[in-house]
């Protein structure tokens, strides 16, 4: 049997029944189009998220205060993060002794009311030095960022966050120039950063940086640091780093047990790891909720092939006479429910796809539409129209010739 | 060429063997046009089974054109009908929602030797010698009439000229005088065209169209005379 042939037979025999394949080929759209949209709507979660956890700087470790540790009969412990033992010292010092950093970004963090002509908020103060936003990827959308030079001299110098910004001085209003006051003292508004995204607690657009040395002086009166941010060489570098930090901050505290370190190390990495891991899941339940439809799509081909089988018992009779062998039939029949599947997957993936977008579109979901997820359907959707179309293909073929030209 | 040696069927009902076909031989050469007769029951169809290579005979030999076809598996079987065999049967057969052309272009899909170019051209050829007007060769076949219906199907056994035409009660769904027109069809494509034709039947009226009658009765052959 030519090729030809059979794309030929298959095309008059499903648009002899117009109707039924139509229907046949609606089963299999809903299955494909939903498998992809839900795997877009998975996959999308956890591209937003590990945008989200890249958009904070890349191979990045972050050293946090642990909880508060007191020598002496005294074990009332405070939360982790309050205590404030790192210090601007071990900051200096794991930029000066750990091998394959790239910088190293202390920050000084503080709530504050702050005010500016006539209007005033409660936001974050990030007490920074010049590395940090190269550290922690941030834009500055006008002005200048926080300078080493600011930083020796201690200068009253503040850049804003875009949200802070406009609580301050309005939406888009240009802010350079102006005056906020926190803690009755007075700072020049320098630069202002790039939107990031994000909202809520944590946000990096609701903020205000000032130099490091500015914050230690006026508003906590220390050098202990809120955390050490250290940007490693290259990713491969990450385990490396965050021994050698952990190990030089030990020796410093001069703590000999790590279980008992007064600091923690947040790895980036295993931020992602985990949070892909979630995504991952919830992707993979999202695609064997879909995946059922489509396996009763698949059931739906099975019984209209076996209703044609039945039909056409005559006409495999007489093909069979004509000198059809049995695999020319099996062809035939597989090639028939391989064609609906095949055209209900194609059906399938632009719905699919429009439905990926319409959800996006309607509910500001991240959604995303990936050629794994298409090659996914279209290998499943001619999976199966095989695996469903088998079975009664070979049951056409199996008929004894004299039997189904008697066939009434 | 036909050489049937002492052929026989048994079937195995349940156990019970039933022989259908009890040592049956003759010999029929190219170019004859032969009848089979016998009432039913006598064996005639399933000797048309065994002959039109869709059925193996139990013990005897079947040689077409001197080759041994007695123990051939299936798909060897289907390459012979294929080849050396045209079928026509009482119910035409026809794909009802296909057209005239397409249905009797049907066999090049398992004989695939010959071009898709000249399918046409053969198709054509065929119709002509079953004397179907042109203008019905693109109506869809359930548009046809009986007799029309049955010439298509003859056009289609013989349009990539197998060695042997095998009919099956032909007439036996037409009117006697539509059933008059497909046989002398038949005579014509023997007269004119040399085909060997083989026509089954259990009636004496068309078995006389055929020049030479093989009678059989109870799995045997009881005549076998020359017109």
């Amino acid at each position: 049997m030519l090729y030809q042939d059979l794309l030929a037979e298959t095309f008059f025999s499903l648009s002899s029944n117009k109707s039924r394949s139509a229907l046949t080929i609606l089963g299999i759209v809903i299955g494909i189009s939903s498998v992809i949209a839900m795997i877009s709507v998975g996959q999308g979660a956890s591209k937003d998220i590990s945008d989200r956890i890249s958009s904070l700087g890349t191979n990045l470790l972050v050293v946090m205060p642990g909880s508060q540790r007191q020598t002496g009969g005294n074990i009332v412990r405070s939360g982790s993060g309050s205590a404030t033992s790192l210090t601007l010292e071990d900051s200096n010092a794991i930029k000066a002794s750990v091998p394959s950093i790239m910088a190293v970004a202390p920050t000084i963090s503080s709530r504050k009311q702050v005010t500016s002509k006539g209007q005033n908020t409660n936001t974050s103060i990030y007490g920074i030095d010049d590395q940090y936003f190269i550290v922690k990827s941030v834009d500055l959308a006008q002005g200048i960022g926080i300078t080493t030079a600011q930083v020796s001299a201690r200068a009253k110098v503040a850049v804003l966050g875009p949200t802070t910004r406009d609580d301050l001085f309005g939406v888009d209003a240009d802010a350079i120039g102006s005056k906020i006051r926190i803690w009755s003292q007075e700072y020049t508004v320098v630069g202002v950063t790039a939107a990031k995204g994000g909202t809520g607690f944590g946000s990096s657009d609701d903020l205000i940086y000032i130099p490091i040395s500015t914050a230690a002086q006026y508003l906590t009166g220390s050098q202990s640091v809120s955390n050490i941010n250290v940007e490693a060489a290259s990713a491969k570098d990450m385990a490396m780093v965050q021994a050698g930090v952990q190990a030089l901050l030990l020796e410093r505290h001069h703590i000999a047990d790590s279980l008992s370190a007064d600091f923690s190390i947040l790895n980036q990495e295993d931020l992602l790891s985990s949070a892909s891991s979630v995504a991952g899941t919830m992707t993979l339940l999202l695609g064997a909720i879909a995946g059922i439809s489509l396996i009763v799509g698949g059931i739906g081909i099975m019984n209209m092939m076996l209703t044609t089988v039945t039909e056409r018992t005559r006409e495999i009779g007489l093909r069979k006479s004509l000198g059809a062998n049995a695999s020319d039939i099996v062809a035939q029949f597989l090639a028939e429910s391989v064609s609906l599947t095949f055209i209900g997957g194609v059906i399938g993936i632009a719905l699919g796809w429009s439905a990926a977008y319409a959800i996006h579109y309607f509910s500001s979901l991240t959604t995303a539409v990936t050629w794994s997820s298409v090659l996914l359907a279209v290998s499943i959707s001619a999976l199966v129209g095989i695996v469903f179309g088998y079975y009664p293909a070979k049951r056409a073929a199996k008929l004894d010739p004299i039997e189904a030209l008697r066939y009434q | 060429m036909i050489v049937i040696d002492n052929v026989t069927k048994t079937y195995n009902l349940s156990g019970n063997p039933l022989t259908v076909l009890k040592g049956v031989s003759f010999k029929i050469d190219n170019g004859e046009f032969v009848a089979i007769i016998g009432p039913s029951g006598s064996g005639k169809s399933t000797l048309m089974h065994i002959l039109g290579a869709l059925d193996r005979p139990t013990s005897g030999r079947y040689f077409l054109d001197n080759q041994d076809i007695s123990t051939l598996n299936d798909e060897e079987l289907a390459a012979i009908r294929s080849q050396k065999i045209g079928f026509v049967f009482q119910s035409f057969n026809l794909l009802s929602r296909a057209s005239v052309l397409r249905n009797v272009t049907l066999p090049f899909i398992y004989d695939y030797k010959t071009p898709r170019a000249e399918r046409l051209a053969k198709a054509g050829a065929a119709l002509n010698a079953v004397g179907l007007d042109e203008d019905r060769w693109n109506h869809l076949s359930n548009q046809l009439s009986g007799g029309q219906m049955q010439r298509v199907a003859i056009a289609r056994a013989l349009v990539n000229n197998p060695g042997i035409l095998l009919a099956d009660e032909p007439t036996g769904n037409l009117d006697s005088k539509t059933g008059e027109i497909v046989l002398q069809t038949f005579g014509k494509l023997n007269e004119d065209h040399g085909h060997t034709i083989i026509l089954i039947t259990h009636d004496p009226n068309v078995a006389r169209f055929a020049k030479r009658t093989i009678e059989i009765k109870d799995g045997q052959i009881v005549l076998d005379k020359l017109k």
